[in-house]
């Protein structure tokens, strides 16, 4: 759990230029993070390589949040 | 000018497509030549890329198929190791008049010269946004700004390639994709030779320079559209028709 979040806050920081204390669980992309819908698309791009999996556009959609992502990660990596 | 890019030319195996993919590799760009059934005429194409030099590979894909487009993309990867320049030409006529059109005429053409454009941009943004550069040239049509009677399938595809490239364009400028048009006029063709003497006139006389284009003339628009020569414009759409529209 711990080290999903890690690589997810690693990668939120270099690609949305953000601090690092920024990124908790709890923070919204485009209200916390300044993300706009685009930097979202390439963010779960990111995700996907990082974590060799394939997003669908449906689940995409619903992360929001750090959260969300995390959250979606760890339950496909059963 | 364009040394070492990689560019997929989609319906490369013959006429514009095939003009587009010579003349990108005489700059030299590697080509992916797509083809949808010419194999023989794509190898052709792949050979002549070849002897210039650069990099060439065919790959057959229907471009109306999201699962064929993606699978094209992705052997293009593997083959050539990037994606720098999307040109969009693959496309069917089914002439009809509107009281005479079928609806399967008129999904077909959709399906080939607008979902196809969607598509196969869609598969190559990834790579482009990655790479924080790309360039996507649309072949759209100058009936698709004047309209034409007989061919309201073909025109709604075109004139939908248009507003495509431009909110295309508009979505993408901020990761340096580039997306522009080309719209050809009389190009001459397999189907222009078809005419007859007096529709060939009839067609001049609507031509201010007084004679039909060539694949070439549109290959060296799109050329420049694909180099830094263009790099500061975006969500155009260039009229290659001889001064007949505009």
């Amino acid at each position: 759990m711990a080290e999903v979040f890690d690589r997810v806050k690693e990668i939120i920081v270099d690609k949305l230029d953000v601090e690092e204390s920024k990124v908790t669980m709890e923070a919204s992309f485009k209200d916390d993070l300044d993300a706009d819908s685009l930097d979202v698309v390439e963010l779960v791009m990111e995700l996907e390589d990082e974590f060799d999996m394939e997003i669908a556009d449906e689940e995409a959609e619903k992360i929001n949040t750090v959260g969300d992502a995390v959250n979606y990660i760890n339950s496909t990596q059963g | 000018m364009l040394k070492d890019k990689v560019a997929l030319v989609t319906g490369a195996s013959r006429g514009i497509g095939r003009a587009i993919a010579l003349e990108l590799a005489s700059q030299g760009a590697h080509v992916v030549v797509n083809y949808a059934g010419s194999e023989a005429k794509a190898q052709a194409v792949v050979e002549e890329i070849e002897a210039m030099g650069c990099k060439a590979c065919k790959i057959q894909a229907d471009v109306s198929s999201e699962d064929s487009v993606k699978q094209m993309v992705k052997e293009t990867m593997t083959e050539l190791g990037g994606l720098d320049i999307l040109v969009n030409n693959a496309g069917i006529t089914k002439d009809n008049l509107l009281m005479r059109m079928k609806e399967d005429e008129f999904d077909q053409v959709i399906n080939t010269n607008l979902k196809g454009v969607f598509l196969c941009t869609k598969a190559v943004t990834r790579q482009m946004m990655k790479q924080r550069a790309g360039k996507i040239i649309n072949v759209a049509s100058i009936v698709g700004v004047s309209g034409n009677p007989g061919q309201a399938n073909y025109v709604a595809a075109k004139a939908g390639v248009i507003g495509l490239t431009k909110t295309t364009a508009k979505e993408l400028a901020s990761r340096n994709i580039l997306v522009n048009a080309v719209a050809p006029g009389f190009i001459s063709s397999d189907m222009t030779d078809a005419l007859t003497e007096e529709q060939k006139e009839n067609m001049l006389a609507m031509i201010p320079l007084a004679r039909l284009g060539t694949p070439e003339d549109v290959a060296r628009v799109v050329g420049f559209l694909a180099s830094a020569n263009a790099d500061y414009i975006t969500g155009q759409t260039i009229h290659i028709d001889g001064g007949m529209v505009m």
